[in-house]
């Protein structure tokens, strides 16, 4: 039998993977058609209706210029799920192709690359964001290049020790013997063999860049308004914590769910590529098989 | 054992050395021109050229990274813009706060989140534990500033049982809201990974051999199963020593603890560089050196790591 179809069985037989993707597609789904499901554009100021209690017309209420914060909450889904994808294809795009060259060719391009990765592991991830960003000036384009940019260490290292473990494989030689060019062994034929974990990296991150995201703009330093943005929106919703609590409670709830549900497509992905490993306790064996080849590498 | 320790110190030295870099790269090149942040709208051309002299940014940069090191090598992080005292003072009186903050979210995380992961192993009561899981398995995905937020507005607000934020001179009651925040994602990973560390510690067949001998239950789970299932707790301890550090800043913020986190986000809102730089800087720096802690401690424990990592 063909070993995706595996896959794709392992995975639908994971009920709590099903349940993260199936709030995710509703999440996505809403988004998208933002248009249908909000009876107001997320910008419409209206302040004869500021600050209304969640109600037929306006589900989730509105904020203190009227504007309907079910609109703002799907508008935003657009903005989170945006930079996320954006970013994370960033992280993606810089770590596959410097992970690739630091795990091909070894030696001093390897040892440089992975203390450039080491110095960006170093720093606890929002405050190496913080500390750009604050330093750029906020905005949606520096907020989402910033966060593919600091997200590429990670991907690196793993794509390094994919190819690491393929460029000895007897395929490899083969290709390399019959004359083909470095870049066309690499991409070609290590590359493609080296994905499967990547794409667990990719969605596995997504989770935590949105929720990056979500804490910069929470700080002022992301999207600006008055774009809608869930951390924005929760940042403004403070100062009427008392009076009008949707305002805070909705922006958080989705970026909750969604955030949530991406964890548990990720596990879920993981899982179904490498069915011996169960779920939490894989995770605190990623982390300390890491360590373990951190502590092997220093040593060289 | 002892060469394992050397070279996990001498590895510190380029990565300490990069941070530093970076940070100062961050600082010098990236703002453009920080003394125009300095003097605000009203500057002239005169006045410009005499701060720039005044901070020594007219002179070539491999001097200032030079100067910078050196200054760094004397615990020396520049002036605030704003208050024009120095950063270190700012630190030094900030510090102990969040250490006071991150110290009670960790040891919350540690004793709730063995509890439940064993009390959720165990599954003498199956739908308690599953509502635990449940619950950790939303706590890892919840953002610390509202789930912040929603105990304000539950105990501050609506049982007004505690202040919703504020130092209150370092009371326990100001702190308890702030730590239960701040604690809450690593409380949820650390009962995940105890429930199935424990889970498959009891299937091995250590515990068989030990149940065969006829040892005691209690002593099988304290001597046998405990400690094997708790190795990971120690590393997602470790790991989550950042997300401490970055939750400070949020948690910090929602709650007006005046520590080290709200120090970095007042800075940002003046535009107070050296401030950021040399505050983010010392928390990079902390995280390294309790990351390095982490290892060694690992190689403690675990034998095979050290002689992976000590006889090559």
């Amino acid at each position: 039998m063909n070993p995706r179809a595996g896959f794709w069985r392992r995975l639908s037989r994971m009920r709590v993977a099903t349940a993260g993707l199936a709030v995710f597609v509703v999440i996505l789904a809403g988004s998208l058609c933002a248009g249908f499901f909000a009876s107001a554009p997320p910008n419409e100021i209206n302040l004869d209706a500021a600050l209304a209690r969640p109600s037929l017309h306006h589900p989730f209420g509105t904020d203190p210029f009227g504007r309907d914060v079910l609109s703002r909450v799907l508008y935003g889904a657009r903005i989170s799920l945006g930079v996320g994808f954006l970013a994370r294809t960033i992280s993606l795009v810089i770590g596959l192709f410097l992970g690739a060259l630091a795990g091909y060719f070894g030696g001093r391009i390897d040892s440089i690359l992975m203390r450039l990765a080491d110095i960006t592991f170093a720093y606890p991830t929002l405050l190496l964001l913080i500390a750009i960003i604050a330093v750029v000036s906020p905005g949606m384009v520096s907020l989402f290049v910033t966060l593919g940019v600091v997200g590429w260490a990670s991907v690196a290292r793993l794509v390094r020790a994919q190819v690491l473990s393929v460029k000895e494989r007897e395929y490899v030689q083969a290709a390399r013997a019959s004359g083909a060019s470095h870049p066309a062994i690499l991409f070609r034929h290590i590359v493609p063999q080296c994905l499967a974990p990547v794409f667990v990296v990719y969605t596995l991150g997504l989770g935590m860049t949105i929720m990056a995201e979500a804490s910069l703009s929470f700080l002022g330093l992301g999207v600006q308004p008055p774009a809608p943005s869930w951390g924005g929106m929760i940042s403004s919703g403070i100062a009427f914590l008392r009076t009008a609590p949707w305002l805070t409670f909705f922006p958080g709830l989705f970026l909750t769910l969604t955030v949530c549900s991406l964890n548990l497509i990720g596990d879920g992905i993981r899982d179904a590529l490498n069915p011996r490993l169960a779920p939490a306790f894989a995770k605190s064996m990623i982390v300390a098989a890491g360590r373990a080849a951190d502590a092997a590498e220093g040593s060289r | 054992m002892r060469t394992f320790v050397l070279k996990r110190l001498l590895l510190l030295v380029p990565i300490l050395l990069g941070v530093a870099t970076l940070t100062f790269v961050l600082m010098y090149i990236v703002p453009g021109d920080p003394v125009r942040a300095i003097a605000g709208e009203r500057y002239d051309e005169e006045t410009l050229v005499r701060m720039r002299a005044e901070l020594g940014l007219d002179r070539p940069l491999v001097v200032q990274y030079v100067d910078f090191l050196g200054r760094l090598a004397r615990f020396d992080l520049g002036d605030s813009f704003v208050t024009r005292r120095p950063v270190t003072e700012g630190i030094r009186e900030r510090f102990p706060r969040t250490l006071v903050l991150a110290l009670s979210a960790m040891a919350i995380a540690i004793v709730c989140g063995i509890a439940i992961g064993v009390l959720a192993a165990w599954g003498a009561h199956p739908v308690l534990s599953r509502i635990l899981m449940t619950v950790s398995l939303v706590g890892v995905s919840m953002p610390v500033f509202w789930l912040g937020l929603l105990l304000i507005y539950l105990f501050a607000i609506k049982l007004r049982v505690l202040p919703p934020s504020g130092y209150g001179g370092g009371s326990i009651r100001n702190l308890i809201l702030p730590a239960l925040t701040l604690s809450f994602a690593s409380m949820a990973t650390i009962a995940r990974v105890t429930r199935s560390g424990f889970i498959d510690a009891l299937g091995e067949d250590y515990v068989r051999t030990a149940r065969a001998k006829g040892l005691g239950e209690r002593v099988i789970l304290s001597k046998h199963v405990m400690r094997n299932a708790l190795i990971p707790v120690l590393t997602i301890v470790g790991a989550d020593f950042g997300s401490y550090l970055s939750g400070s800043v949020l948690t910090e913020s929602i709650f007006g603890w005046p520590g080290l986190g709200r120090f970095v986000v007042q800075a940002i809102l003046k535009r107070d560089f050296p401030v950021i730089q040399g505050a983010v800087l010392f928390m990079a720096v902390l995280f390294v050196l309790v990351n390095l802690a982490i290892d060694l401690s690992y190689g403690a424990i675990d034998p095979r790591i050290r002689s992976e990592g000590g006889e090559r």
